[in-house]
């Protein structure tokens, strides 16, 4: 039986097929205006692609900012469950995940079942998710794929003291004035964002091994500050952004 | 649901306690006619001394809630940040403060005070507040001081707040020019104390499963024991609305219409978002079936002694829910967690009390580890929407109940 699950986020809409034991397919685009259109377009896209009917697919969950809008879904999930979900089906050892997507982060506790014991997410800002740092590397003059590496690169992180990200970005941009190395400039940017993430995963009480999923996980530059904030590695397998699509298809395969 | 069903699911007592309200702010707007004189009181101020000397107490903090409700929170609010207020001040004080001088709100205004009582067990924001108003109406401000009980009343509390009260009842005298009634206070403190009684056996009601009414039916019936405390008025109504209850509970009517949840509400409501947030969780199965909020108006309850009244209310005053510290604060919402058979904690982090606020952490923590029940953590503003994100807000308790569900299968 094929399942799928579509995560319609703020900035991407991700669709994943399953079956009972491993991720046949995903795929990945930006949501755009509206939401229902993105879903039924990635979707389509990834049965084209795996040369799968939708007949077919036996149940959709959608999940995500979006998901309210899939009317073709089955059932509609929120990324917590449906990250927790996907994270134990790609790892079931994992107990801890730091979730960082367009403009929200979260960290989530599991039991060692794979069922979410607590969760933290931020609130009222969105200082440190995926905005953030598509503010910054324009501001930066970078591509929004090569800050990690940048920021791999310096030699001594500038000190971002702001934690809202327009305020930061107006710092940002008086460092750049101050001729302050690019490379710092953004491992600071990424310490920042680090530090905020981070406060989730305390809060919480978080427990390895930690996987970590979203978007940003793509960015090396921010694992690193993360890993280097917490004192611990972190996982990162396949199909990280698309985590919670996955989920969403494994809680379908259970309807 | 069928029409008929809505109209069975309905509380009736509601109506006869709206016409009870607009009764009493009547009174209180046509107060100067009648020779009588207007008092407005913090919601934890000893409104009893004030019944028994027939002078009408009115609640700036009961206008609050009213404002949230009618949605009208956000412009006072805006009005009062024109007036140079912070937006971080606390959004009864704003609407209050901005209100007395615009005459907007629900009703046009609260009618004006002939004197200002404030007690400081709800929080430290009611002194600058009722200063800024005592200047404003240029009236006597009399401030009850009750200092936190973290742990015990010790006897300096204990004598520091009895001695106050004397004052309280001097400062009535000054103003009045009629001495102060003993007798009539006796009375009146029976009565407080009989309502207080009743309005815990409403709540009690809710233990039942699944439950006749919700902590959204208890923040409506609140007004009564906080506006009407001390007299014959509020004792009819919660007798007809705990017979109502059980009525209910003998008719099978629940108040969600199909309750497979039980949560635990903490903090005041979101005024403005009623409606929503009781929808939010009916389409999950969940009652709300009880708050910390509204059992603060019976859970002093055991300092009372009816029999001698003003001595014990010294203490019971003293400590109140929001007066004593975050152990005792957890222990009183484990109590509650058992005694209502909750599966669920949700606090609201409100942006304007910080007494309530202050310590959530803590209590949610010591929950999670003694009750091991989910505990959700929102953040809004009880009068003020600009806190609030209705897209935030549904993911996290979509995501609660979520949790729930798992756990309960």
């Amino acid at each position: 039986m094929v399942y799928a699950g579509i995560d319609i986020g703020s900035n991407t809409a991700k669709a994943a097929l399953i079956n009972e034991n491993r991720v046949l397919g995903t795929h990945v685009i930006p949501t755009g205006y509206n939401p229902l259109n993105a879903g039924l377009t990635v979707f389509k896209i990834l049965l084209e692609k795996l040369k799968i009917s939708k007949k077919d697919v036996a149940a959709i969950i959608s999940t995500g900012y979006g998901r309210a809008s899939i009317n073709f879904a089955d059932k509609a999930m929120t990324e917590i469950i449906c990250h927790g979900t996907g994270a134990h089906f790609m790892n079931p050892n994992i107990r801890g995940i730091i979730d960082v997507g367009g403009q929200d982060s979260k960290a989530i506790l599991l039991d060692t079942k794979g069922l979410v014991e607590n969760f933290a997410m931020n609130d009222k800002c969105a200082a440190g998710t995926g905005r953030f740092f598509e503010v910054m590397a324009n501001a930066l003059e970078v591509k929004l794929d090569q800050l990690g590496d940048f920021s791999l690169k310096a030699d001594k992180p500038s000190k971002i003291s702001s934690i809202c990200t327009v305020f930061a970005e107006s710092e940002v941009i008086s460092m750049i004035a101050g001729q302050e190395k690019r490379e710092d400039i953004i491992a600071g940017i990424h310490e920042s964002a680090a530090a905020r993430v981070a406060v989730l995963a305390m809060k919480i009480k978080i427990k390895e091994p930690v996987m970590m999923t979203g978007g940003v996980a793509k960015n090396k530059g921010m694992i690193a500050a993360l890993e280097k904030r917490l004192g611990f590695e972190l996982i990162v397998e396949n199909f990280a952004q698309e985590n919670g699509a996955i989920g969403a298809a494994v809680l379908a395969s259970r309807l | 649901m069928s029409d008929k069903l809505l109209e069975k699911r309905k509380i009736k007592s509601a109506k006869k306690m709206r016409d009870i309200m607009t009764t009493y702010y009547l009174d209180a707007l046509t107060a100067g006619q009648n020779n009588k004189q207007v008092a407005w009181i913090t919601s934890g101020g000893p409104v009893e001394p004030l019944v028994a000397m027939d002078i009408i107490p009115v609640y700036p903090e009961n206008h609050g809630a009213m404002i949230g409700a009618s949605k009208m929170g956000e412009d006072l609010c805006i009005k009062a940040e024109n007036m140079g207020y912070s937006p971080d001040l606390c959004s009864y004080a704003r609407t209050d403060i901005s209100c007395s001088i615009v005459k907007g709100g629900p009703i046009g205004g609260l009618p004006k005070p002939d004197m200002l009582i404030c007690c400081t067990n709800i929080c430290g924001t009611v002194l600058k507040w009722y200063e800024i108003q005592a200047r404003f109406y240029n009236i006597p401000l009399f401030i009850l001081d009750t200092p936190i009980c973290h742990t015990q009343y010790s006897r300096e509390i204990a004598k520091y707040v009895r001695t106050q009260i004397d004052e309280y009842i001097v400062f009535l005298e000054t103003i009045t020019h009629k001495k102060f009634d003993y007798e009539k206070m006796a009375q009146v403190g029976k009565l407080a104390f009989e309502g207080q009684l009743l309005w815990q056996k409403v709540l009690n009601t809710t233990a039942h499963k699944p439950s006749p009414m919700s902590a959204f039916d208890a923040f409506f019936f609140l007004a009564l024991i906080v506006t009407l405390r001390g007299t014959q008025i509020a004792i009819d109504f919660y007798k007809e609305l705990i017979e109502e209850m059980e009525q209910r509970i003998q008719d099978g009517i629940s108040i969600v219409p199909n309750e497979e949840h039980r949560l635990l509400w903490d903090n005041l409501p979101v005024w403005y978002r009623l409606k929503w947030l009781s929808g939010k969780f009916s389409s999950h199965n969940a009652c709300l079936v009880a708050d910390t909020y509204t059992s603060a108006w019976c859970s002093a309850l055991k300092y009372i002694d009816e029999n001698n009244f003003l001595d014990s209310i010294a203490e019971a005053y003293t400590r109140i829910y929001l007066n004593i510290g975050v152990d005792q604060m957890a222990d009183q919402v484990l109590d509650m967690i058992k005694f209502y058979n909750a599966d669920g904690l949700v606090m609201h982090s409100n942006r304007s009390c910080k007494p309530y606020s202050f310590g959530q952490m803590d209590i949610m923590k010591i929950v999670r580890e003694k009750a091991g029940i989910p505990v959700l953590m929102i953040e809004a503003d009880m009068v003020d929407p600009r806190n609030f994100s209705q897209s935030q807000m549904e993911t996290r308790i979509d995501a609660f109940m979520e949790i729930i569900k798992q756990r309960s299968r």
